[in-house]
């Protein structure tokens, strides 16, 4: 059985994400992803230790493509998606600094 | 270089190379170094909502035949999402394998014979290129940074090494016979400076026989040099750092090739948390046998057993003759010298010839036919031309391709008939009689002063041996 999650977990999962969470959004996904993992704890409990673990709905392996190359998009329809766009490049914001 | 007294380095290399295949490792953009910048990308290497990836299968060809070169077990494998936040990849995560790799295991054996096992190596793609403008250029103190996704998606397969090299030496000698494996098999065209084979260096030190020591991570290693002068740099930082009674941080570490020092990027305190998941998009890899066979059966001789076949043939070779050996090895070259010598060019001429003059128009090579390598060589053998010809003649059929017989009449390098030859001496003896009177008295030195005036008159197209028969005959 996993431990409970806790608010701190969130918080630091969030934090990974970039995601900037209030007081208030921090408590409810604290419940919310708590009753998920508790879901999977009600699986956990359950004797299926001769089940061979399923990582895929589809019984299919190896399904491939032959190394062909297909158009790509045009450049400035590519780049009329993004916020920012400097030399025919997407342009970010500084990389390095503090996490929110 | 050398540790002081009692002291061990101990390094393990993690080498990326991008494969050689025509498009991206899930997607069929073209897998192009160098194109214009966001040319080669699409929904799915740009990480667009829906976009599905789909297993380029040469990628997993070349992987196989890398693994079966290191003697690695090709094993069921499944692919994981590696999530970080950072724009070099759009999806936000790399498509990467995890704990069930494709090739698991494994060795390679040095030249000096130490063996380096191979822990795994594993398919993975590429990140896009970012430029960072303002502040120096270093992504530290960076306004802004653009990124170009061309190689975003780029197949790539890691290879890591055992903690089992002890010199910064062995680590280089390693990464070059990995190189060389790497190009054998096509897999690779072994670029360290576009990039396209990056090494990561895990590093620590001790004293011998003591456990492992706390090892730093070194990053941005794209030479064979910076290779081998971060280790040393990186292993006697740690060694003073201990004499000194501090304690080594695990931590990732950039070398800066002009410093000539390592730095700090991040404690493992700041490390990534990768939170790795199975990737849902892609189902499980597992090539059967017949698979693993077809590309087994593509497999060429690897570099030591190419090495072995041409060190027989070189019985008795000099120091300097081992040395263009590996230089032939390493860039693949030696068909051409055993076609040379099978033709009957003399062994030391055939790997002088493929060490220097193929090594140096190695970007030319696929305009240089096996055949007009050998004739070229055995004219020279033969004395139907100088070596400085025939090194041009080479260079010539290099950077304009053609036929050495052809090439040589167009630069004039026809050698003269012997009559003519016979003649022009006789006429010079007549001009020269004091000089001519010497020589005959036994003065060898004059031999080349007659040699330099014959080559004056036929502006180069005489052999200095016919020059010196003529000059015998007549003496």
């Amino acid at each position: 059985m996993a431990p409970p999650l806790r608010r701190e977990d969130v918080a630091h999962v969030a934090r990974l994400a970039r995601l900037t969470l209030s007081e208030a959004e921090l408590d409810m996904f604290t419940e919310q992803l708590g009753q998920v993992l508790e879901h999977a704890n009600d699986m956990s409990a359950l004797a299926l230790d001769d089940v061979v673990a399923t990582a895929h709905p589809f019984g299919l392996t190896n399904v491939v493509r032959e190394d062909v190359v297909t158009a790509s998009l045009e450049r400035a329809r590519v780049l009329e998606m993004a916020p920012d766009a400097q030399d025919g490049r997407f342009a970010v914001p500084q990389i390095m600094g503090d996490a929110p | 270089m050398s540790l002081p007294h009692g002291w061990e380095m101990v390094v393990g290399l993690e080498v990326h190379t991008e494969l050689q295949t025509a498009t991206k490792m899930f997607c069929g953009c073209a897998n192009a170094f160098g194109a214009v910048p966001n040319t080669s990308v699409c929904p799915v290497c740009l990480g667009l909502p829906g976009a599905l990836p789909v297993l380029n299968e040469r990628a997993i060809d070349l992987a196989m035949a890398i693994g079966m070169a290191l003697h690695s077990t090709i094993s069921p494998s499944t692919f994981h999402r590696k999530n970080y936040f950072y724009p070099d990849m759009p999806k936000d995560f790399q498509i990467s394998q995890y704990d069930l790799p494709i090739n698991a295991g494994g060795y390679l054996d040095l030249p000096d014979s130490t063996r380096v096992t191979i822990e795994r190596a594993h398919l993975e793609e590429d990140t896009g290129k970012s430029t960072h403008l303002g502040g120096s250029g270093r992504i530290h103190g960076a306004d802004r940074s653009l990124v170009d996704y061309n190689r975003s998606g780029v197949p790539l397969v890691e290879i890591v090494s055992g903690p089992d090299i002890r010199s910064s030496t062995q680590a280089r000698l390693y990464a070059s016979e990995l190189r060389a494996i790497l190009v054998a098999t096509g897999a690779s065209d072994g670029r360290m400076e576009e990039g396209s084979m990056r090494i990561d260096a895990n590093v620590s030190v001790r004293h011998a026989d003591e456990p492992f020591g706390t090892r730093c991570e070194i990053k941005n290693l794209n030479s064979l040099r910076s290779l081998q002068r971060a280790i040393d740099y990186e292993a006697l930082r740690q060694v003073e750092l201990l004499e000194g009674g501090g304690r080594v941080r695990q931590e990732t570490r950039h070398w800066d090739e002009n410093l000539g020092a390592t730095s700090t990027m991040r404690t493992k305190e700041e490390a990534e948390d990768y939170r790795y998941f199975r990737e849902p998009d892609l189902v499980d890899l597992a090539p059967d046998i017949a698979w693993q066979d077809r590309v087994r059966a593509g497999l060429p001789p690897m570099p030591a057993e190419r090495r072995a076949t041409l060190s027989a043939r070189l019985v008795g070779a000099n120091d300097a003759q081992l040395d263009a050996l590996e230089v032939v090895i390493d860039l693949g070259l030696d068909p051409f010298v055993h076609h040379a010598i099978d033709a009957g060019v003399d062994p030391g001429l055939a790997l002088a010839r493929g060490a220097n003059e193929l090594a140096a128009g190695l970007e030319d090579i696929a305009r240089l036919n096996r055949d007009a390598f050998s004739a070229t060589l055995l004219m020279e053998q033969r004395g139907e031309l100088s070596s400085t010809q025939a090194k041009t003649v080479l260079g010539e059929l290099l950077a304009h391709g053609g036929e050495p017989g052809t090439v040589a009449a167009a630069k004039g390098f026809e050698q003269l008939s012997a009559d003519t030859l016979g003649t022009t001496v006789a006429e010079l003896l007549a001009q020269f009689p004091s000089e001519w009177e010497r020589y005959r008295d036994g003065d060898e030195k004059l031999a080349q002063f007659f040699i330099g005036q014959v080559m004056r008159i036929t502006n180069g197209q005489a052999n200095g041996k016919a020059v010196v028969a003529e000059l015998r005959a007549r003496r």
